[in-house]
């Protein structure tokens, strides 16, 4: 029988050239050099132009290579000093001028003074500028309060705004802010996003669609030099295969570990980094018709949902507690003395029956994803199990992401009573300026969906604003997120902490509460 | 035979026009817009308008189909908004390693395919058959992304023979026999489900070409039964395989999507289900309208090779 010969020839050959396998196989101690951070990011980056990007994924990597006039202090959301040295600001809070740093160079050679940033304003925000068409700037409104940005001298630089505006600092501090090199978005034009040049302590070497990110320690860096020689941003954007890397030794450090893979990196091998930022999850309740227009419900609600089990059972402990409207990752202007409602159904029950609402029907919006929706789906039909326990009937609808914002967004009136909503912001004024003011409603264009309306708040808001004064800004941040903690406009669910796994390796790590990953300081052997 | 892949060729125009009719219409009919996914929560309608219009987006409908058809025919695909580079350049790139991951795959179930259902007919019932049938079953149920999940924990993981993810090492690779390391994997994962559909339909076919006269007349006159199996049957069972194989390249290369999101390979399926997230419209159609263009050239070349075995296929 040929034929039978022949197959078992075939599948020795077969045996064989399995067992060969391995021979393409590193050799054991093959690891990552010492010097190299890689780190596994979730997504590939849009671009690496600053001023063009919205991620966290992409601020990740901007951070290192770039730098503001001002930056968050290590471990809070406070500003700092970084390329501006020192400023001042006029008596009503409409001119800023900073003394910029001297000295620094881009990475392309080109010093950095008031003309570049100069450029860098003008560049965003006017629309007659020559390079305005390397956008577009979708968080240019950041800097909307920008009238006109003079060159007073070479290394002093003045901002006009047309409104006092408190958060400028911060948002100065934001990726949104950092500097390019003018001589780089001249030479690059529209393609300088994938060839970046900023003053970082990391210079950019190469981008590898969808394989790699290389930067390279910048030698001329103007203050202590980065520890590292180089760092690989690999994009994984699916977490088990990311998690799998982590283990197999194929990247030194991961962020956004999954919940439910945690328990992966107990051993030794790893370290765990947690770190609560600027978030917070929340539901929008429609304040202007149905059941929620009742103050009473919406604490009903309030008290009905248990936060505790949503953040230890479905999140596995990566958020804590909501309290209101404001994270304290802003220590500065959280207001301490708030404590979560507490999961009490029982009250709940009782405030529904004083405002006979007793079975009332609610619409739940729910996105099947997003920018920190975290498990949006379990976390909402844990949310819906609550509700209907304390005497709500509650129907789900659930939309893809961008579907999603283009439902909520323009206003929950005549389709829903509730809807899933998360924010990350850097400055506490952001997310209750546009979304808990009376003249944030959708109709005039801001993100006030659940119409909530509250004139004493609208004015603690707009003083707030204006007040240059940190110490008197929280005070008022401060009374705003009681009164909005009782009035429950949304049902405060919970903070999301950030996580990051790094091996032993890696040394000198941290976190920081802007969600930014900044490696300048760390080394690995 | 020149004129028929002419005429071949020249029907295969409207098909294409008709894909772009299509996947236009889909992107725009779609609720959510590029604006929406770039600005996420600061979606204000002023903000979505000024990115639509920095977009080109606040044209009507029609005249923006006809001038990204226009632009195509002049070889420009647009910009993609998400990735920041010109759609082509990220197509030709994203596409090349689909091809390289989906045609090793489909070599390899075609060859492992019909060697094993030629086995498998050549021993009717026999242990062989058993065997492979039994694998091959058990090929076809598995979903590539699960197998592709436990090959990455046993082989990577555990053993650590072979990379996780990607398709060149991070440091130190970039030649043939990186780019074969991180290809194992993969590939066998999305030829798995192929091979078996292919081995299955062989073994059909080649049971069918074995039970003809001349098959019959062939071992009658004493040629060895290996001349049959190879030489006299599997050439005639190849004219109903050859359409299988075509429908199988078309589902390897849609297989891939999955496979390229679990192995991080960096192919088109991957970029597309991205772009048609971020709704990075130019580069949704682009993509599109070339892969399907390369479909329907492929299936040209099937027909083409097909009735070039089979002379009775009119042309």
């Amino acid at each position: 029988m040929t034929f039978i010969t022949w197959t078992r020839r075939g599948l020795i050959a077969g045996a064989a050239a399995l067992l060969a396998l391995p021979a393409f196989a590193p050799s054991a101690d093959a690891q990552t050099p010492p010097g190299v951070l890689i780190v596994g990011q979730i997504a590939e980056p849009k671009s690496l132009d600053p001023a063009a990007v919205t991620a966290v994924n992409d601020f990740r990597i901007l951070v290192n290579l770039y730098e503001g006039l001002t930056q968050y202090k290590s471990g809070t959301l406070e500003v700092e000093p970084a390329l501006a040295e020192s400023w001042t600001i006029n008596d009503d809070g409409t001119e800023y001028t900073f003394k910029l740093r001297e000295g620094v160079t881009f990475h392309d050679g080109t010093p950095f003074n008031a003309e570049a940033v100069k450029f860098n304003f003008d560049r965003m925000l006017d629309e007659n500028h020559p390079y305005h068409d390397t956008g577009p700037f979708p968080l240019a409104f950041f800097f909307g309060s920008v009238e006109t940005t003079e060159v007073v001298d070479p290394y002093t630089v003045k901002f006009t705004l047309s409104a006092p505006y408190a958060p400028f600092l911060s948002n100065l501090a934001y990726p949104t802010g950092l500097m390019v090199s003018p001589e780089a978005v001249k030479a690059g034009g529209k393609d300088f996003g994938r060839s970046p040049v900023g003053t970082g302590p990391f210079k950019f070497v190469e981008w590898k669609s969808n394989e790699r990110v290389v930067v390279d320690k910048y030698e001329d860096y103007w203050g202590d030099p980065a520890g590292l020689q180089a760092v690989v941003f690999r994009p994984i954007t699916d977490p088990n295969t990311r998690v799998a890397e982590m283990l197999a030794g194929g990247i030194d450090m991961m962020v956004e570990v999954p919940p439910t893979s945690m328990s992966e990196f107990e051993d030794d091998a790893y370290k765990v980094v947690e770190k609560a930022g600027p978030h917070v999850w929340f539901l929008i309740l429609n304040a202007k018709e149905g059941p929620f227009a009742d103050k009473k419900v919406r604490q009903a609600a309030n008290y009905a949902i248990n936060k505790q089990a949503i953040v230890n059972d479905v999140l596995e402990g990566t958020a804590t507690v909501a309290a209101g409207p404001t994270p304290p990752a802003f220590a500065w202007a959280y207001n301490d003395s708030l404590e979560p409602y507490p999961y009490d159904p029982e009250k709940a029950k009782a405030l529904l029956k004083e405002a006979g609402a007793e079975g009332a029907k609610l619409t739940f919006f729910v996105t099947e994803g997003g920018s920190g929706m975290l498990d949006p789906i379990p976390m909402g039909t844990a949310i819906q199990a609550d509700l209907e326990a304390a005497g709500f009937d509650v129907e789900i609808q659930t939309y893809e992401w961008n579907t999603f914002l283009g439902e909520v967004n323009p206003g929950l009136e005549g389709k829903a009573d509730m809807a899933e909503m998360a924010w990350m912001t850097n400055d506490p004024d952001t997310l209750p300026y546009l979304a808990l003011r009376t003249e944030a409603w959708p109709d005039k264009g801001g993100f006030n969906s659940g119409y909530y309306s509250n004139p004493e708040v609208d004015k603690l808001l707009d003083a707030a604003r204006t007040e240059t004064d940190q110490a008197k800004r929280a005070e008022l941040y401060q009374q705003m997120q009681s009164i909005v903690h009782d009035d429950a406009p949304w049902v405060f669910v919970a903070n999301w902490k950030q996580n990051a796994v790094t091996t032993d390796r890696v040394e000198g790590f941290e976190l920081q509460p802007s969600f930014l990953l900044e490696l300048k300081d760390v080394t690995k052997n | 035979m020149g004129s028929y892949i002419l005429k071949r060729l020249l029907s295969a125009i409207p098909v294409i026009l008709g894909i772009t009719v299509i996947v236009f219409l889909i992107m725009s009919l779609i609720p959510g817009d590029p604006a929406t996914a770039i600005l996420g929560s600061y979606a204000t309608p002023e903000n979505v308008a000024k990115i639509n219009k920095d977009l080109g987006l606040d044209k009507p409908m029609v005249a923006r189909y006809f001038i990204w058809l226009g632009n195509m025919l002049t070889g420009d695909f647009g910009r993609s908004f998400s990735l920041n580079r010109p759609v082509i350049d990220e197509v030709l790139e994203r596409f090349n390693a689909t091809l390289i991951l989906a045609g090793t795959s489909f070599v390899l179930c075609a060859i492992l395919g019909i060697l094993a259902g030629t086995i498998s007919a050549a021993r009717q019932y026999g242990f062989a058959d058993k065997a492979i049938t039994f694998t091959v079953l058990i090929g076809i149920s598995v979903p590539s992304f699960f197998l592709g999940m436990m090959m990455i924990l046993v082989f990577a993981v555990d053993l650590r023979w072979l990379p996780v993810s990607g398709m060149y090492a991070i440091y130190g690779g970039g030649d043939l026999p990186d780019l074969i390391r991180h290809l194992i994997m993969p590939a066998t994962a999305l030829a798995a489900v192929a091979t078996g559909v292919v081995a299955r339909l062989s073994r059909a076919a080649m049971l069918e070409v074995l039970r003809q006269d001349y098959i019959r007349t062939a071992r009658a006159k004493g040629v060895p039964e290996r001349r049959v199996i190879m030489g006299h049957a599997l050439r005639a069972a190849m004219v109903s395989i050859i359409p299988v194989l075509g429908l199988q390249a078309g589902f390897v290369l849609s297989g891939a999507v999955y496979i390229e999101i679990v192995f991080q390979w960096p192919g088109i399926g991957r970029m597309l289900v991205d772009a048609i997230l971020q709704r990075d419209i130019l580069l949704v159609q682009g993509g599109v309208v070339f892969v399907a263009a390369c479909y329907v050239l492929f299936n040209i070349a099937v027909d083409v090779a097909q009735s070039l075995l089979d002379p009775r296929i009119k042309t």
